[in-house]
């Protein structure tokens, strides 16, 4: 089979998406239409840890955060997933037991990448063996930035591959791909590869996660549906505190991809300290008033 | 119909929509409106001298907003007398520098009060809060800042020309942009050294009336600016008054036309601004995501009610059937509804009549043979509305594309060749604006070269800045405003 040519994606006009995204930013959420949202983006949420100081314990208690995330308040979903190393998937499995969150490993030698296939192929067999529901995994950007788009690709494959009955995020680093153009090549690539969901970024560069890059992720992700039928999720991570800004991701989910997308199924926020403030604003709505943060547990 | 059986295309739908937003109106609270409103003629607010008033209505609500002075000949002939006597003795002497700080003392006055403005200008107008908030009023405010720079600045402008000041401007404006059109003529007038006649639209008189009082509150001196309101009649006084040195108009073709018979061998100074039919050019090599938000924008702002709308879209064949359902489902998202509520997309009709218009121009394509699209959006039971309306396999012939509808509605046609394009695009009697959507740099430059057209737009649309000029080809008008072509429109040189 001759290799797909990924030198001619779809342009993209970085002003342009800029002022959508402005637009999109002026749609006013409130009252119930607030709650509704803050609900579904909480429902949303790959809780995560990765840091080289986790330790079991630091697992353990944001496991059951993620099942009670409140528990103050009625009728909270719990959140998507969480989120962690592949040492710290077993653990997790255990205590999340049925509750219905999802454990997402990150693999492939994150955060850099910067190992051999087989390694990365080791890496993700581990964690899904150790239970892991989803992967996320990194692609190689310096083989991506040198134009070896087929590396890529091939990369991806075999890890999805790898996965199994996993569902595999595939995480581009947007902040180290430089240009949109490059973004949207990059999700070409990941979804015609076998991604099930396409992430922004680590969480480890700066900039992680912004709106432009997602909204450019997501219109990536609607023309391959046309083009297929094939839903592929979305995924922005890192840099997204607050409830505020996660409402703006939620419109631009519902006016790029519409209602089918608007489920922890196709959308997730990987974020850390996302939660608190969704849980702040949900006990404003109920209550009529604001709380301390301290009112709220940090795990 | 597009062809949908190319390729291995699946039979895939987009939904929106069930996360409803709920209404979020803008408060009306604090808007002062008086029961009744005369002119504003030599500093203050005067009664008609027929007595008579009319009417202003909401077009979303139809509810009446307040009762408007009807001016007549003999009120036009003391707002000119006004005008001509502020000339004489006060604004034609004044120290350049201190006419610019009257300006500068407006355009900080209508930032204050932009709140009160936009929502008084989307109960009039009917267009929605995001733009009368976003666009008009900040514009407004802008082009005063602009040209109250110019203003003692003028010999810099046009070196070794000495340019003077004409004299009295009467100035007739239009009902789409009310308190942006007015800035658009007041702002350079008053920096060249004008006072002002101006006669705003009949059907939204509210935001000139304000910035009336605005000015007074300024403490411009009485009679530099001077506002009569009414219908075509008071309009055709003020053309006609034979101690007005100027004339400057946006509206209709057809009035233009009258504008001009009848000022020839007056010596009055003209400009037109009217109508158009732009093309909006969509090449292979597009982006198509953001040029799918540049036609939204193009032929949608403002109800279509622009006069540089992106009326009539071109899309090479190549990509259209794929740019078209992504047109289609961008249209799904558009909200609308009550001009008034934060998230409206797209207001209401300006008036009865412009409605019945439109709806007359819908039937007309169908007739024609166009196909028609619309938008499945609920749209309110009370006041006037239209779906945004698509109208697919178009010909050159079909009047639909080749006149006005004002509304929001798009006629596309397909091209294959650049130069069948640029001939098509040419192929009209108007020539007010074009937009070209192409990643190719020297595509675009060759395109504004070839394209018969006062504003050009390259990947965006319906950008808008008082330091651009802005006017027509053909019978779109002639003389420039905005940016330093727009003074000249008020000097002697």
């Amino acid at each position: 089979m001759s290799k797909l040519d990924f030198s001619n994606t779809p342009n993209i006009d970085q002003v342009s998406v800029e002022e959508r995204v402005a637009r999109l930013n002026t749609r006013s959420i409130k009252k119930a239409a607030k709650v509704q949202g803050l609900k579904l983006a909480l429902n949303m949420i790959d809780l995560t840890t990765l840091e080289g100081k986790d330790t079991a314990g630091k697992v353990r208690q944001m496991c059951y955060k993620a099942m009670h995330p409140h528990d103050e308040l009625e009728g909270l979903p719990t959140v998507a997933a969480v989120c962690v190393y592949p040492t710290f998937v077993g653990l997790a499995k255990k205590e999340l037991g049925n509750s219905g969150v999802k454990v997402a490993s990150v693999a492939t030698a994150f955060p850099s990448g910067q190992s051999t296939r087989d390694i990365k192929i080791k890496d993700t067999k581990f964690a899904v063996d150790n239970g892991a529901d989803e992967v996320d995994m990194v692609i190689s950007r310096g083989e991506f930035l040198a134009g070896n788009y087929n590396y890529v690709f091939d990369e991806i494959a075999e890890v999805k591959a790898a996965c199994g009955a996993a569902r595999l995020k595939v995480i581009l680093e947007t902040g180290e791909l430089s240009t949109l153009d490059n973004v949207r090549r990059a999700s070409e690539i990941a979804m015609r590869a076998g991604a099930d969901f396409i992430k922004t970024s680590t969480g480890k560069i700066q900039p992680a996660a912004t709106q432009p890059v997602t909204l450019v992720m997501l219109e990536a992700i609607r023309d391959y549906y046309y083009e297929t039928g094939i839903m592929i999720g979305m995924k922005p991570a890192g840099g997204i505190s607050t409830a505020k800004s996660a409402l703006n991701y939620l419109v631009m989910v519902n006016e790029t991809l519409g209602n089918a997308w608007m489920s922890n199924q196709w959308f997730r926020f990987g974020a850390s300290s996302l939660a608190n403030d969704i849980l702040m604003q949900l006990a404003k709505e109920a209550s009529g008033i604001y709380q301390g943060p301290e009112y709220f547990s940090k795990d | 119909m597009m062809s949908t059986k190319t390729k291995k295309s699946v039979e895939v739908k987009l939904d929106f929509n069930k996360w409803g937003y709920v209404a979020a109106p803008e408060s009306t609270d604090h808007i002062r409106l008086e029961k009744k409103y005369g002119h504003f003629i030599n500093g203050e607010f005067v009664a008609p001298s027929s007595g008579k008033y009319y009417t202003t209505y909401s077009p979303s609500t139809e509810k009446a907003l307040a009762e408007v002075a009807k001016g007549d000949a003999k009120d036009i002939d003391k707002a000119v007398k006004a005008a001509r006597g502020a000339y004489n003795k006060v604004w034609k002497k004044m120290p350049a520098s201190e006419r610019g700080k009257y300006l500068f003392r407006i355009a900080r006055m209508i930032q204050e009060r932009a709140r009160e403005l936009a929502v008084i200008e989307t109960m009039d107008g009917g267009k929605s809060i995001r733009e009368s908030r976003d666009i008009d009023v900040p514009l407004a405010a802008a082009h005063f800042f602009y040209y109250a720079g110019w203003a003692d600045k003028l010999d810099y402008a046009f070196p070794n020309r000495k340019p003077e000041s004409l004299g009295v401007a009467g100035q007739i404006i239009p009902w789409n942009f009310p308190l942006l059109m007015a800035a658009w003529k007041i702002a350079p007038a008053l920096a060249c050294g004008n006072t002002v006649v101006l006669k705003p639209a009949e059907s939204t008189p509210l935001t000139a009336l304000k910035l009336a009082e605005i000015i007074r509150d300024s403490g411009l001196p009485p009679g530099v600016v001077n506002i009569v309101n009414g219908f075509g009649d008071a309009g055709a006084a003020l053309v006609n008054h034979p101690d007005v040195n100027k004339i400057a108009f946006t509206g209709s073709t057809d009035v233009g036309k009258l504008i001009q018979k009848a000022t020839a061998g007056t010596g009055k100074k003209l400009t037109l601004e009217l109508g158009g039919k732009a093309a909006n050019i969509v090449f292979d090599d597009a982006p198509l995501d953001q040029a799918v938000e540049g036609i939204i924008n193009g032929i949608f702002f403002n109800q279509g009610h622009v006069c540089c709308a992106g009326s009539r879209l071109f899309v090479q064949e190549g990509i259209a059937e794929k740019l078209i359902r992504k047109l289609k489902d961008r249209m799904e998202t558009l909200i609308v509804g009550d001009p008034l509520d934060k998230n409206t997309d797209i207001g209401a009709i300006n008036s009865r009549e412009q409605l019945d218009k439109i709806n007359h121009y819908l039937k007309v394509g169908k007739e024609d043979g166009a196909e028609m699209w619309q938008s499945s959006c609920a749209i309110p039971s009370k006041g006037y509305f239209c779906r945004p309306t698509l109208f697919l396999n178009a010909s050159q012939s079909h009047r639909i594309v080749q006149e006005e509808i004002f509304g929001p509605v798009l006629a596309i046609q397909t091209f294959r060749t650049i130069e069948e394009v640029i001939e098509k695009a040419n192929n009209t009697p108007y020539g007010l604006s074009a937009g070209v959507w192409t990643d190719k740099g020297s595509r675009i430059f060759n395109m504004t070269n070839k394209l018969r057209a006062g504003v050009v737009w390259a990947n965006t649309y319906n950008k808008f800045d008082p330091t651009s000029p802005f006017g027509g080809y053909k019978e779109s008008g002639f003389g420039r405003e905005g940016g330093l072509h727009g003074l000249s429109a008020y000097l002697k040189m």
